[in-house]
């Protein structure tokens, strides 16, 4: 297990094609050790894609992996070492879950002690003790999620690929297992690299956070990064600014746009000149004050608890999602605002 | 899936396609040279015959009676076909939605004809069918054949039915219809695709029935493939061009229907009865 | 007493299966219990057992069983050991229906049809032998009809593509995901076969090799026409057929129907004991 103790994991413009579609358009990352990387995008975005070609389930059309000064995209699957999580488990159903985990230890021919020792590890890490002899049939969904990590993990392999793996289970369930997949990867400081389409899960979880859309990179950052500052408008709407709205910017002392007939300030993300623009914010930076410069109309509210959540028609007919703290009703007239650093604008 | 990229791999993927590649090249050889045969003037010594010639079909058309055994044989088949799908159909609708006693040994007795092997209770159907003054008549060929085909279309429609949610019909319950007018109006449409399949089927295997036909027709409702037999049993008496035009008939006859068949199924439900459910 | 039945599962639909169980039961088990009698009672009076007397002690009878195992057997076995090689990868292709037609066909056109083609295709003057002469592959044409050869060619014309199309819907069944976990986990190709496809795959394999082995003990009509039928293939099927429809020795055809059944039972009976000792459960991934 020389490969263990890399350094970097580098992938180099890695690319694949499905006959004359791109499924992946060079992808280059560097993925430092102990690092938690999350892949998110929109089904069929090419994470899985990705994640299938970094696992060796796929060949790449093009471009490059590199452990560390060692290529590795040559190798077959079982030539990687690497541990991977699927989406279903993949667990096999003819083994316990002790043989289930064991299994990888027992194809590297592992002293008997030993593989048992280490089985019986894994399966204390991952909180399954007494549960060693039964079948993954006989497992709820969570628990077969446990054994499906432990087996991955036990290898101690120099990463460790996750597809999904909270997709198949109840909402419950996934907030409990991705508190136990933090926990486990702070306990271990293996490289993951964990696809999911969740954005709540990339941005609790990873520590740096791989957007993509089409097969390309969109932007890799942090958690925070992603979340204030979003690359490109399309990153923004995935990342929760579900207001996207048409505008022409003006770029002169301050940055202004207009939005539903009124002139606000804004953020530039990548305005270089005035001309026509994107402006994007998130529901709760809008909010209702007496003098906010936008004039609406209430559309529909929601009573979501601790606040509304509404849908407001602008006079020249645009619709912006809000939040209020004070009730609103339907046919209501409100005004809304937004603070400048609250109002990103991306070149149309 | 996953690749495989060592030589000794390698070798063994050729290897494997090497086997299907002979396997299909002789059975197709072997098929053509019935094809060929029919229609040569005569074929001895050479790779190909010295003369081509339809002759041979119409000699066969007339030495065999072959208009009476294809009237023979529809009309065997067609009832098979109608008999089956009447019996077999609402047999499957109740295996599919209800539960009760005993329902287990009623599978198992629906699957045991399938299982058996048709020669192995042939004869003690064929004994049956003489003492009862059936055999050797087109009805005792008829009751023969559908002791298969009905248990086939039973359980090649079960999980057709099956992936029909009840919701439908409790729907259509609630909006009045009777049972009759809730198989007629909802059910059969819905099913139509299942039954087309099923009874296509059971139409490919009858045409190629040879075992139970052959031990329960009499001279005058042989059908196609037990003339087959006996044409090439008595080889020598007739010119092997004409049994092979026979054959070719009978081929073409067969292979039709099979191709019309997989338009609705997929090959290997013609061995595995729509294990993964209908489609 | 009708309530009483409705409450059991019993109600007016359970009724449209009578016609069925009837008709089963009137035309396979009837006339199965009909034979059984029957062969209890010789043609010629006698010993309630003096059919399966004969048989045991007349060599010409009783070799019928041995010739079929000897033909049956090893054509199941070598069917089914290039079906799993072949459906292993005919799963990884993308469009197999194709292949899957082609190989439908034999099955479809049956047993006798097959038998004429073989004459032509695999006698001494057919394009078999004449491809092997003309590359000096042998010296004289190979002897392959009307001998032991020519009834198990034509079970592995018609056997082959039948329990390759059985074996593929078994391996079709496994879920892709637990070979790549295998593959992840460093599980060679081979390693992968023995540790997961391979258990995964037995049950059906032992029911493929049933049907497989019990169509093949079954041979008729190509025995009569491509073997030898009164020497080396005269199998069981043949001589129940003799006794039945040249002796009119009903009641001794019965007998033998009877025992070809038990053989076929007992083997299969065997096979399904073994499986008992293995995993049989579902061959997906996910929940169980």
């Amino acid at each position: 297990m020389s490969l263990r103790n890399f350094k970097a994991l580098r992938l180099d413009a890695m690319s694949r094609d499905f006959g004359s579609l791109n499924a992946l358009k060079g992808i280059t990352l560097n993925v430092e050790r102990g690092e938690f990387i999350a892949l998110l995008g929109p089904s069929g975005c090419g994470k899985s894609t990705a994640l299938n070609c970094l696992a060796g389930l796929l060949p790449l059309s093009s471009g490059a992996i590199w452990l560390d000064d060692k290529r590795i995209d040559t190798l077959g699957p079982e030539g990687r070492g690497f541990g991977m999580v699927f989406q279903n488990y993949a667990l096999f159903p003819h083994m316990t879950v002790r043989k289930n985990i064991g299994f990888g230890l027992r194809m590297q021919n592992r002293p008997k002690d030993e593989i048992a020792r280490r089985v019986e590890e894994a399966m204390r890490l991952v909180r399954l003790t007494n549960q060693g002899d039964k079948l993954p049939g006989q497992l709820s969904g969570g628990q077969q999620q446990r054994v499906a990590i432990a087996r991955a993990i036990v290898v101690e392999p120099p990463l460790v690929l996750m597809d999904e793996p909270l997709s198949n289970l109840d909402a419950k369930l996934r907030l409990e297992m991705r508190a136990e997949i933090r926990r486990i990867h702070a306990s271990l400081g293996c490289a993951t690299i964990y696809v999911t389409h969740d954005q709540d899960e990339a941005l609790s979880l990873a520590d740096r956070i791989v957007v993509l859309r089409d097969g390309q990179t969109r932007q890799i950052g942090t958690p925070a990064e992603l979340y204030g500052r979003p690359a490109h408008s399309d990153v923004a709407e995935f990342m929760g600014y579900r207001n996207i709205v048409k505008t022409a910017a003006i770029l002169g002392e301050h940055l202004e746009v207009t939005i539903g007939g009124a002139k606000l300030w804004g953020t530039s993300v990548d305005i270089v000149a005035s001309g026509d623009a994107l402006a994007a914010i998130r529901p709760e930076d809008l909010s209702v004050t007496a003098d906010g410069p936008i004039s609406a109309i209430v559309q529909t509210a929601e009573y979501r608890g601790r606040d509304f959540f509404g849908v407001a028609l602008t006079q020249d007919g645009t619709e912006l999602y809000f939040r209020s703290e004070v009730s609103v009703s339907q046919g209501e007239a409100i005004r809304l605002s937004a603070e400048p650093h609250r109002i990103l604008v991306y070149a149309a | 899936m996953i690749r495989t990229e060592s030589v000794a791999s390698r070798l063994w993927v050729w290897a494997v396609w090497l086997l299907v590649g002979f396997f299909i090249v002789n059975l197709l050889a072997l098929i053509a040279t019935v094809v060929v045969n029919s229609f040569s003037t005569r074929w001895f010594t050479t790779w190909l015959p010295v003369g081509f010639t339809v002759k041979w079909y119409l000699s066969a058309w007339e030495e065999f009676q072959l208009p009476d055994i294809l009237m023979a044989t529809f009309e065997v088949v067609g009832a098979v076909v109608l008999l089956s799908g009447l019996i077999g159909v609402p047999a499957a609708y109740a295996m599919a939605r209800r539960e009760f006693p005993g329902k287990k040994f009623v599978m198992l007795l629906f699957l045991l004809p399938m299982l058996v092997p048709p020669i192995t209770f042939g004869i003690p159907l064929a004994t049956v069918l003489y003492k009862a003054g059936l055999a050797g008549s087109a009805s005792g060929v008829i009751l023969a054949n559908l002791v298969p085909t009905v248990p086939f279309v039973i359980l090649v429609m079960i999980p057709f039915i099956q992936q029909i949610d009840p919701r439908v019909e409790q729907a259509a319950r609630v909006f009045g219809a009777g049972t009759f007018r809730m198989f007629t109006n909802v059910l059969v449409p819905l099913l139509t695709p299942g039954i087309l399949a099923a009874l296509l089927l059971v139409l490919v295997r009858t045409i190629a029935m040879f075992e139970l036909t052959f031990l329960t027709a009499g001279p005058e409702n042989q059908t196609l493939v037990v003339a087959l037999y006996y044409a090439v049993f008595a080889a020598g008496v007739r010119a092997g061009q004409s049994v092979d035009a026979m054959a070719v008939i009978y081929m073409v006859t067969t292979l039709a229907w099979l191709l019309l068949a997989l338009r609705f199924v997929n090959p290997t439900q013609i061995v595995t009865r729509a294990k993964k459910g209908g489609h | 007493m009708k309530g009483a039945l409705a409450r059991k599962g019993f109600d007016g639909v359970t009724l449209l299966l009578l016609p069925a169980v009837f008709f089963v039961i009137a035309l396979f088990i009837y006339p199965f219990l009909y034979g059984l009698f029957l062969s209890f009672a010789p043609k010629d009076g006698g010993w309630w057992l003096g059919n399966y007397a004969k048989f045991f002690s007349d060599p010409f009878l009783y070799d019928t069983i041995g010739k079929t195992l000897l033909v049956a057997v090893p054509v199941t076995i070598m069917n089914l050991a290039c079906s799993v090689p072949v459906a292993l990868r005919v799963r990884l292709m993308l469009k197999p229906k194709l292949l899957t037609t082609i190989l439908v066909i034999p099955i479809t056109l049956g047993t006798v049809l097959v038998a004429e083609g073989m004459l032509n295709y695999f006698g001494p003057r057919g394009w078999l032998n004449r491809f092997l002469m003309e590359f000096h592959l042998v010296s004289e044409p190979l002897h392959l009809i009307h001998n032991y050869w020519g009834v198990f060619l034509s079970l592995v014309i018609t056997g082959f593509p039948f329990t390759f199309l059985l074996t593929l819907s078994y391996v079709t069944g496994i879920d892709p995901a637990l070979e790549q976990a295998g593959a992840m986990l460093g599980a060679r190709g081979w390693d992968r076969f023995r540790h997961i496809l391979m258990p995964l795959l037995l049950p059906g394999l032992m029911i493929t090799f049933c049907l497989s082995f019990v169509q093949a003990f079954s041979v008729f009509p190509s025995a009569v026409l491509l073997g030898a039928p009164a020497g080396i293939t005269r199998v069981i099927s043949v001589a129940a057929y003799t006794a039945a429809f040249e002796e009119y020795d009903y009641s001794m055809a019965s007998a033998i129907a009877m025992i070809m059944a038990a053989v076929q039972v007992g083997i299969v009976a065997l096979l399904l004991g073994l499986q008992s000792l293995f995993y049989s459960g579902p061959a997906g991934g996910g929940k169980g």
